[in-house]
């Protein structure tokens, strides 16, 4: 038997803790649901392989000695895949300082803080590379069988990304806490979060709309303007691609560099541990943030009381802030196609009608989650003189403000550059939120905000469901842009959608 | 000290609910109006079950309850605009402040906002809140979150306020405070039903004191009635309600 308290003893700790976390949100917290998830799961992994098949099969010969355009597309797509997974890891980072869970029963006990800041590090780049892992693994296969065994080298290349996205994570976590100090560090990081997550993305896209003239990241990758550009084949600079392209020496050096970044981090974390999730918990013990603005929140009835705490509640939640924060940063490139288009240096503003409702479905869809399933005070809103179609509507009324808030400017920019679209645009934003919303009424739990994240309280059938929705009604108002029936056809399909999700949410109850 | 009035603050006539097991069986229970009535009972005994579904939180398996003549079950938003609800958990949002929850619930009710503000502002200091007005609720002890709640509670000035377990958490201080708050409460009229395992409240608090067992009605009456309920020899609420309690359980034991 393990020795108590050692590292070990941890670990095995943590990862009792994560498997049963990992089992119930896949099985929803039902026993007998075993042999569904895994048959579910084996149809996924097969249609994930199956994609993969047909996007990597058109591609150049993945077997022959590698030409530059190949090594700028694969060194892009994996600089993409480690900007999402520094995002995350900032995430998880801030999450293992700030929240309290089991932190101070550990941090009480005789128990060194330095080896469980060991081990929750080493379990954050194991669950990072794990994820990353399960999302690479079809494209790393596929490219195995159609270029040959040394393919599999991406899958160490993606567990030393991971590791060394986590390193970095921690490292400026702290810096940021020695800087700003741990109580402005909470928001500051999920923010950093979200912009690392976007930037890259965002900033590949802004570069391929002012280079090749489309959003497109994969064009900007095989563009000749960037191939000139790039280093010679050869250069230090490929080493992450040589090394997922099965070259021995550079997935040595690639491996090394993320396992000394790791343990880099957690010697310099370690003996520091102790004090910063200290000064982390401290946080909510200060006295909170002090201003004088409560005269401003003088709702005159009770559908106005609601919006109103709705929509105060939304502004102060850091997580749901870096969110919408991301959402938000991913509109720019289609602002600035817009903008390009204003100007008349460009003719692809009508690609903006299906992002911008696949966007709204989006945010509409998270808002509504959070609004209609998290109630702090769930009895005293039913102890209150108001009926529940009224709470209900309140809800989806402060939903629907935000929304209009954040979509209006650039409706209203579109319509001055072509009513139409902004017409098209309108209408679907609108049905797009709507339906996202409904989903979420028809799913909803009933929850504390504050327990949201860990519990995975969302029902992955309303998530999924949501998703279809938007991209369906996204799909309609880009065909609606050709020809009307064809996009009549797309809507019906959304209203199929939305029917099937009703039937589904009726039968849960 | 309790005001003769004509109508009953809280009438329940054959209440039950049955969950696992049956909470409530059958209650029969009458609260006058301006009364100080304490409901006391053992863990799972069915007072809670019993506020809640008299607030209007939860639906009853069968009977009626009315709140000052409103059926609660026929007429909820009705009953509900007459009374308020705290829960020994501080039902509030961590990330408003106390002015604002209170400017929050005083909107609920639909209380005009000169009169709501004015209100909050008394309350605030009445309860010694003002520290903490413009400051979120996230960061308060809970003996603080509790008065927050219970402001929220008397923002709206209730008929008749239920409260379970509101002593829960607090300091000597704090739980003085709310007495006298409640107190004052039923100096002006209104009508107050409480739940509390703490004895000693319930004995200096009480007009009169419900004993509950089982999801029954086993005993009621000011503290003289029940101690002569429990029979000779009992001094203290604390003796009499073990008493009425041991009491009913062997009687139950016996039946079954």
């Amino acid at each position: 038997m393990t020795e108590a308290g050692t590292v070990t003893w941890l670990a095995q700790h943590e990862a009792r803790l994560a498997w049963r976390d990992w089992a119930w949100l896949l099985s929803g917290g039902r026993r007998r649901r075993g042999y569904k998830v895994v048959l579910g799961l084996l149809a996924f992994v097969i249609f994930l392989h199956g994609l993969a098949y047909l996007t990597l099969t058109r591609s150049a010969d993945l077997a022959s000695p590698p030409d530059k355009r190949l090594l700028v597309t694969l060194a892009g797509i994996l600089l993409l895949y480690w900007s999402l997974m520094l995002s995350q890891a900032m995430e998880a980072v801030t999450r293992a300082f700030y929240a309290r869970g089991d932190l101070e029963l550990i941090l009480s006990s005789p128990a060194s803080a330095g080896r469980l800041c060991a081990v929750r590090i080493g379990a954050m780049a194991i669950s990072i590379a794990a994820m990353s892992l399960a999302f690479s693994a079809p494209a790393i296969n596929v490219l195995a069988w159609l270029g040959g065994v040394r393919w599999l080298a991406a899958y160490a290349v993606v567990t030393a990304l991971a590791m060394a996205a986590v390193a970095i994570s921690v490292m400026l976590t702290i810096a940021l806490f020695r800087a700003i100090g741990p109580k402005r560090t909470r928001l500051v990081a999920q923010i950093v979060a979200a912009v690392i997550g976007a930037s890259f993305v965002i900033g590949v896209q802004f570069v391929a709309i002012l280079s090749v003239g489309t959003p497109s990241r994969v064009a900007l990758f095989q563009s000749q303007v960037v191939i000139d550009h790039a280093p010679d084949t050869g250069s230090f600079w490929w080493l992450p691609v040589d090394a997922a392209m099965g070259n021995g020496p550079a997935l040595i050096v690639v491996l090394a560099v993320g396992a000394l970044a790791l343990a880099g981090a957690i010697c310099f974390c370690a003996p520091r541990f102790g004090e910063l999730a200290l000064a982390a918990g401290g946080v909510a013990q200060s006295p909170p943030p002090s201003h004088g603005r409560a005269a401003s929140f003088h709702p005159k009835s009770p559908g106005q009381a609601l919006r109103r705490k709705e929509w105060t509640l939304l502004v102060r939640d850091p997580w749901l802030m870096s969110q919408s924060l991301m959402q938000l940063l991913y509109l720019l490139p289609p602002f600035f196609l817009l903008a390009r288009s204003f100007y008349g240096k460009g003719h692809s503003v009508a690609l903006l009608v299906p992002v911008l409702i696949m966007a709204a479905g989006q945010l509409a869809g998270g808002l509504a989650w959070l609004a209609i399933s998290g109630e702090d005070a769930p009895d005293l809103i039913a102890s209150a003189p108001v009926t529940p179609t009224r709470v209900w509507r309140a809800k989806a009324e402060a939903v629907a403000g935000a929304v209009g808030l954040v979509f209006g400017p650039i409706v209203i920019l579109l319509a001055i550059a072509d009513p139409m679209l902004a017409a098209a645009t309108l209408l679907g934003i609108t049905v797009a939120g709507a339906s996202a919303t409904m989903i979420q009424f028809w799913f909803r739990a009933q929850v504390k905000r504050s327990l949201f994240r860990r519990r995975h309280v969302s029902s992955r059938i309303a998530t999924f469901a949501e998703a279809l929705s938007s991209i369906t009604w996204a799909g309609a108002g880009a065909l609606v842009i050709i020809s009307l029936w064809p996009a009549v056809v797309a809507g019906a399909v959304a209203l199929a959608i939305l029917a099937g999700a009703w039937m589904l949410s009726r039968k849960r109850q | 000290m309790t005001q003769v009035l004509s109508s009953l603050a809280l009438e329940i006539r054959g209440l039950a609910k049955q969950f696992d097991r049956l909470a409530v069986d059958g209650l029969d229970l009458a609260v006058r109006a301006g009364e100080f009535y304490t409901l006391l009972g053992p863990n799972g005994a069915g007072k809670t079950t019993t506020l809640r579904m008299a607030t209007g939180l939860l639906r009853p398996d069968r009977g009626s309850i009315k709140i000052f003549d409103i059926d609660v079950l026929a007429d909820p938003v009705a009953a509900k605009q007459i009374m308020a609800w705290l829960s020994d958990e501080p039902m509030i949002y961590d990330r408003l402040t106390p002015l604002e929850y209170l400017y929050f619930v005083a909107g609920l009710w639909g209380v005009a906002s000169d009169i709501a503000e004015a209100r909050a502002r008394d309350l605030i200091a009445w309860l010694g809140l003002a520290t903490y007005a413009n400051e979120r609720c996230e960061s308060l002890s809970k003996g603080t979150r509790q008065k927050v709640a219970l402001a929220g509670a008397l923002v709206h000035e209730p008929r008749l306020i239920i409260l379970d377990e509101p002593f829960t958490g607090l300091d000597a201080a704090s739980a003085r405070l709310v007495k006298n708050v409640l107190r004052d409460r039923v100096t002006q009229g209104c009508s107050v039903i409480m739940t509390t395992h703490i004895l000693d409240v319930a004995e200096r608090m009480a007009d009169r004191i419900g004993v509950m067992s089982a999801g029954r009605l086993v005993a009621e009456g000011t503290l003289e009635e029940l101690r002569r309920q429990a029979g000779s020899g009992h001094a203290s609420l604390e003796d009499t309600f073990l008493a009425l309690v041991e009491t009913d359980t062997a009687r139950e034991s016996i039946a079954a």
